[in-house]
């Protein structure tokens, strides 16, 4: 039995030996492995991701070698395929889904020689970093534009799950809508999916129904973009541009856009000097993007809403600035005061004026 | 004119080839579809079959991993296997492998963070009881209003991942897990924890479980009464009848089991391999596992090679993906043509193709 634990001591020595020297030369590629919870059709999250993994390929051309497996599901699986991407010869692994997060540490405990960057999660070890978009700082921008453009003062928002990202960018949305429409009024839906077209129409349709002229996604298929196109309302792009599917609908969009930062992981590894980090990159960055402003929007609007985004982008203005309240009228933000990236981290609580109750 | 005619009685050799055929029929579909994709079709099929078995720096770890695929599917198609002996269809198992996790996964949670070596096996008494209690909900719908259960337990899915996103956002969050859905991870907690019983084997107590089932199942069907009547309920409900089988009893029986052994399943892999309670926690088993089941013959031993050999598409495809860059939705279409072609040649099996209107009467 000794005997039996020690040779297996020594042969995974061996093998941590034989990944130490597996870690790319000058003559072999870098090699970069992806997995996605969707497909890469998804005309949203996952293809916005496998457009950075193609921008890694163009940038950095013969010097890395990617590969991907899609449409692979948290748990179990995802514990395997990342596995399997390691022993495959991968060096540094891009896992794009929270629910990766812990099948992401545990590979990276086996593989201490493997670079491993897991997106929207929060633990990390010396061989995984974190990264994540500040996606509110878009939904700031839209929200405004939202807030200027709709006529019946309702704004239909599709919503995934209740959980801080979400509610966080229904709150940013909601705050500045809000700043230039007093009127302005919410309604939500919560489709408990992340995709799902056919739950994602219905749900776009049941609040045009209420009244909103406006919808708000925070799903990842253009269906609600499309719904809206339909009943000659207006929409914004989630996650990608979204434009052909609303050619008159899509008044602007929240782009992810994953490239400059994979782009520079991804040279970081091939020079040598990647290390763990946590990166929350907003527009400043490049990875959160605001789409071109469709015609339908008057140029004054415009020139606000690109000015809120400059300003964002240059740090002089931060989404989450106070007065505000909570929801139940009890102070969250004194006036000036800006929140805090933890707090924001863990948001679960909607801003006073909004109605209903964040799903339990 | 081209009709379908009944076979007198099917032929015993070629109800065992037929699974065979599928496969062959399902090689040949797929090498089509690959080449159609521009990638070399025998190279693809050496991928999907031959990499995850035998590749040099995959294969050691790919193998066991091959046990972890396959111990839910046949857990689950052991159970189903009974009850469509019975013509009694229960298309909801994923609904029970849900409830059944959620149900065993509750029980942990709630010894959170005591140890203890009574906390396991009330894990799996709970999610054995979870599986039982929603398969019963189809069954005492049909024994009392006679509901076709095969409607009932598939709507009973849809129901259960409600419930569990419900659960992954509320009663079974985990409360450091910064507001995100899902609950602690149980691969984490000691007493809780269904890890490999011996490391690198791939096998944890899912795996002797189905094993022990499938033999079970053997000889329940081949040695007992109760077996005999669930056959013949099948092959002629009348015939059954008269022979003293009581339909309703059947009926809570075969649903109970596999019920039972679907919860099993999902319990297994909730403290094993998966480890939280979260939204996405089911991932089809519980479909997948009626083409395990038929691809089987409703046999025990078809069952674990069936098993096994589904397991095998599913690992080998994600190294076809990775490897040779196929979509995943080839893979998936590839084990699609796997059940299409099993009808087919089940079709085929009981009926004949006659041409002409010439009636033979």
């Amino acid at each position: 039995m000794i005997s039996l634990k020690k040779s297996l001591r020594a042969a995974s020595a061996v093998a941590a030996t034989a990944l130490l020297f597996a870690t790319p030369g000058l003559s072999e590629p870098l090699k970069v492995g992806f997995i996605y919870v969707g497909p890469i059709s998804d005309f949203g999250w996952t293809y916005e991701h496998d457009q950075g993994r193609l921008a890694v390929e163009s940038a950095l051309g013969d010097s890395v070698e990617t590969t991907y497996v899609e449409n692979v599901p948290e748990g179990a699986d995802a514990e395997r395929v990342l596995t399997q991407l390691a022993l495959a010869g991968n060096n540094l692994i891009f896992a794009t889904s929270f629910g990766y997060m812990d099948p992401v540490v545990n590979v990276a405990q086996k593989f201490p020689n493997v670079m491993f960057e897991h997106a929207t999660g929060y633990k990390r070890a010396d061989n995984v970093s974190t990264y994540s978009a500040r996606f509110y700082e878009g939904r700031a921008v839209i929200g405004t534009i939202a807030g200027r453009m709709t006529e019946t003062n309702t704004i239909g928002y599709v919503a995934s799950y209740p959980i801080p990202e979400v509610v966080r960018g229904i709150n940013a949305a909601y705050i500045h809508a809000k700043k230039v429409n007093p009127d302005v009024e919410f309604k939500i839906v919560w489709v408990y999916t992340w995709f799902d077209p056919a739950k994602e129409a219905d749900a776009a349709t049941a609040l045009i129904d209420q009244g909103a002229d406006i919808i708000m996604q925070h799903t990842d298929s253009p269906a609600p973009v499309s719904m809206a196109e339909e009943k000659g309302l207006y929409a914004f792009g989630q996650a990608s541009d979204m434009k052909e599917f609303g050619p008159n609908a899509r008044l602007s969009s929240i782009i992810d856009n994953w490239s400059p930062y994979y782009v520079a992981r991804a040279q970081a590894a091939l020079d040598g000097t990647w290390a763990s980090e946590d990166a929350w990159h907003g527009i400043n960055e490049g990875m959160v993007e605001i789409g071109e402003f469709s015609d339908a929007i008057p140029a004054e609007v415009q020139a606000e809403a690109q000015a809120l985004a400059d300003a964002i982008s240059a740090g002089e203005y931060h989404p989450f600035t106070g007065p505000i309240n909570k929801q139940d009228g009890s102070p969250w933000l004194a006036d000036g005061e800006v929140a805090d990236d933890i707090t924001l981290l863990g948001m679960n609580f909607y801003v006073e004026g909004l109605e209903g109750e964040v799903p339990n | 004119m081209i009709r379908l005619e009944r076979r007198r009685a099917p032929s015993r050799i070629w109800s065992f080839l037929a699974p065979l055929a599928a496969v062959g029929a399902t090689l040949v579909g797929g090498a089509v579809i690959f080449s159609l994709l521009g990638k070399n079709p025998f190279e693809v099929l050496t991928t999907i079959f031959w990499s995850p078995l035998f590749d040099p720096n995959l294969s050691a770890y790919a193998r066991p991993q091959l046990l972890v695929k396959a111990t839910p599917l046949i857990l689950i198609a052991a159970g189903l296997s009974l009850g469509f002996r019975a013509g009694i269809w229960n298309i909801g198992a994923e609904g029970q492998y849900i409830v059944g996790a959620i149900f065993g996964g509750a029980v942990a949670l709630a010894f959170y963070p005591e140890e203890g070596w009574y906390i396991f096996p009330l894990m799996v008494a709970a999610g054995a009881l979870g599986g039982i209690a929603w398969a019963m909900i189809p069954a005492i719908l049909r024994i009392r209003f006679n509901t076709n259960e095969i409607l009932v337990s598939l709507m009973l899915v849809y129901i259960a991942v409600q419930f569990l996103a419900a659960m992954s956002l509320g009663a079974l969050r985990n409360p450091e897990g910064s507001g995100f859905p899902g609950s602690r991870n149980l691969q984490y907690y000691e007493s809780a924890s269904n890890p490999e019983l011996v490391a690198g084997t791939g096998i944890h107590w899912g795996g002797l479980t189905a094993v022990a089932a499938l033999a079970c199942l053997y000889v329940l069907l081949h040695r007992h009464i109760l077996g005999f009547h669930i056959r013949l309920a099948g092959e002629s409900p009348r015939a059954a009848r008269f022979s003293g089988a009581r339909p309703a009893l059947l009926v809570a029986f075969c649903l109970g089991v596999s019920g039972g052994l679907a919860g099993l399943a999902g319990l297994f892999e909730l403290a094993g391999p998966s480890g939280q309670i979260s939204i996405d926690f089911n991932v089809g088993y519980g479909f997948t596992a009626i083409i395990v089941a038929f691809l089987g013959r409703l046999n025990p031993i078809g069952i674990l090679f069936a098993g096994l050999l589904v397991a095998l598409t599913y690992i080998g495809g994600e190294m076809a993906q990775f490897m040779l860059g196929l979509p995943a939705a080839a893979i998936q279409a590839f084990q699609g043509m796997l059940l299409f072609f099993l009808l087919a040649m089940d079709l085929f099996l009981n009926y004949r193709i006659v041409f002409g209107a010439g009636a033979r009467a």
